[in-house]
């Protein structure tokens, strides 16, 4: 952000306490893990279920955080989102494939260059697909909320529709490249590299979020028109591109997601995008519409408790991941952190 | 004096309700301009078409003689013209700081125009690094002012800034908008409160169902009680 001007303006700080209100919901996270540690009781099943299940936040993360920012700024609910996560799965591991020396190599470079080139193609892929879709499938609809769900989950089948003849019907079976093969011992607990890996890129891509989107004028913009997009085109900025640059971005994030989530389930499917959408859709819900904080929380609780529940109590597994929703929803109705909203 | 701003017979629609049914006015530049009438007769309505908000589907607007009618609202804005809605829309979840940053569309901000401004609006210096969504509904008021006027630009279209605000709030805002008045801004301002629009305004044009039925100085409007309770319902004098 712009720096103070010369003449200092007096900074009058909150008090603690309303300062730190809205970021009660990040307690929820060390909460839920101490929470883990005692109920599971023994440190290396709770090290490696934990590890697992930021993994797994990181990667909801990714493919979650396009959605919440295309939900807030554009008020458009996305059913298609999914796609993009299919699509960046298949061309990640078609270039994968591609690059199978590089990727078998005993060279951890060579490795991440494969990795690298994967995750670029997934992207660059994605995010000219977004720009497609944003065009022909979404701009007809903007303001029509029955028409979008209907149309964006028409574009979702006709993407799964289109893997199907491009990769055929049969499921892929792929091989993380040599360097994320294993694990690492750490307190007996056996932690898989890969997860490792996903950790430190979801919590990268985070970081570069957060600095995007309050240090940039770009990231202003896309706050700003989260909130009231009128306001912001009464100011002299066109917001039509920021929404297609959101929704580029969004779209390429999905796609980033898609492979992370290749590697980690080593097979993909084209309907996998669309699987993993209700528990996109319930992230971005509980994290506040449009919030990108609240929707990396919200993440990170949803696989935390998914991780914890199937180990504790397997039967219920399937119906944490709601009732976490419900509860967070009877909190805050909002999510965890809402984005204010022009009336 | 030549004029800034021209309307002729805009007519606007919202949704199937036909609003301004012909509104015929100038505001001419280096002058404020006061747009009066009762509630609902179309004076928001007006700023909002004249800023591409909503569409003009019959008449002109004219903004130094070049025709702005069909032009997106981004484009208007460029052109020189700061908007102050109704409703403020400040951006409550940036700073003070970063609602300014973001209103000054041409560049870094003029420093000597930021101290001209915070020295206006005291409360802005200092919740400077503050969320906006934590002001009082008054600082929200001078930080949309403010918004509007940290650039200098050829027309600022004001809607109502003493709505609801304390008189203390009131009297800040007045102080503000009379330095710009004596800066040459060229103002076309919505507002209620006579005794501010009698301290602020040149001219006045008058608005009822969706039309102009008045327009001429406003001293003239201000010395004559009848002429205010045959256009308005109500006169100055009463309510000032």
């Amino acid at each position: 952000m712009s720096a103070a001007p010369e003449h200092a303006p007096t900074f009058t700080r909150a008090g603690l306490g309303q300062r730190l209100t809205p970021w009660l919901p990040a307690l929820l996270v060390p909460l839920i893990i101490l929470a883990g540690f005692v109920l599971i009781g023994s440190v290396s099943s709770w090290l490696t279920l934990t590890v697992a299940g930021l993994a797994m936040g990181m990667m909801l993360f990714v493919m979650a955080s396009g959605m919440t920012l295309v939900f807030g700024l554009m008020d458009v609910i996305n059913f298609g989102h999914g796609a993009f996560i299919s699509v960046g799965a298949f061309v990640g591991v078609t270039v994968l494939l591609w690059l199978a020396p590089l990727a078998a190599a005993g060279s951890v470079p060579a490795n991440l260059a494969a990795m690298g080139a994967a995750i670029l193609g997934a992207m660059l892929a994605t995010g000219a697909m977004g720009w497609a879709f944003e065009r022909v499938v979404v701009r007809p609809v903007y303001g029509a909320h029955l028409k979008q769900i209907l149309v964006t989950m028409g574009g979702l089948i006709v993407a799964e529709q289109l893997i199907y003849v491009i990769w055929g019907p049969q499921e892929i079976y792929i091989l993380r490249p040599e360097a994320l093969k294993g694990a690492v011992t750490f307190l007996g607990a056996a932690i898989e590299k890969y997860r490792l890996v996903a950790v430190g890129i979801g919590l990268v891509l985070f970081l570069a979020m957060r600095l995007v989107l309050t240090r940039t004028r770009i990231g202003l913009l896309v706050r700003a028109g989260v909130e009231n997009g009128e306001m912001v085109r009464a100011l002299g900025y066109r917001i039509d591109r920021v929404f297609i640059g959101v929704f580029m971005a969004g779209s390429a994030l999905a796609g980033l997601g898609g492979v992370m989530w290749a590697l980690y389930a080593q097979l993909i499917t084209a309907h996998m995008g669309n699987e993993l959408m209700v528990t996109v859709f319930i992230v971005v819900i509980i994290g506040g519409l449009g919030s990108v904080e609240g929707c990396f929380l919200g993440a990170l609780l949803v696989a935390l408790t998914q991780n914890y529940v199937a180990f504790l109590a397997p039967k219920l597994a399937l119906v944490s991941t709601i009732a976490l929703m419900v509860v967070i929803l009877m909190w805050r109705p909002q999510g965890m952190m809402p984005v204010a909203k022009a009336k | 004096m030549s004029d800034i701003l021209t309307l002729e017979g805009v007519h606007a629609d919202i949704a199937q309700y036909h609003i301004l049914q012909g509104v015929d006015l100038s505001v001419p530049e280096g002058s404020v301009t006061m747009l009066l009438g009762r509630n609902g007769v179309g004076k928001t309505t007006t700023l909002r078409t004249v800023m591409g908000l909503w569409q003009a589907h019959r008449g002109r607007i004219l903004l130094g003689g070049q025709d702005i009618t069909r032009l997106p609202t981004p484009r208007i804005a460029r052109a020189g013209v700061g908007f102050v809605p109704e409703d403020m829309g400040i951006f409550s979840d940036l700073t003070v700081a970063e609602n300014l940053t973001l209103a000054a569309v041409s560049g870094p901000i003029d420093s000597a125009r930021l101290d001209w401004l915070l020295d206006a609006f005291p409360p802005l210096r200092t919740f400077w690094g503050m969320p906006a969504g934590n002001l009082s509904g008054g600082q929200k008021q001078m930080l949309s002012v403010g918004r509007a006027v940290i650039e200098e630009r050829r027309l600022y279209l004001i809607d109502e800034p003493s709505k609801g605000l304390a008189p203390a709030i009131v009297t800040t805002l007045a102080r503000a908008l009379k330095q710009l008045k004596a800066q040459g801004a060229s103002i076309l301002l919505v507002e209620q409160n006579f005794s501010l629009a009698r301290a602020l305004g040149d001219h006045a044009v008058v608005m009822d169902d969706g039309r102009t039925i008045w327009a001429g100085p406003m001293a003239e409007l201000a010395a004559d009680a009848a002429l205010q309770e045959r256009l308005m319902g109500l006169s100055m004098e009463a309510h000032g």
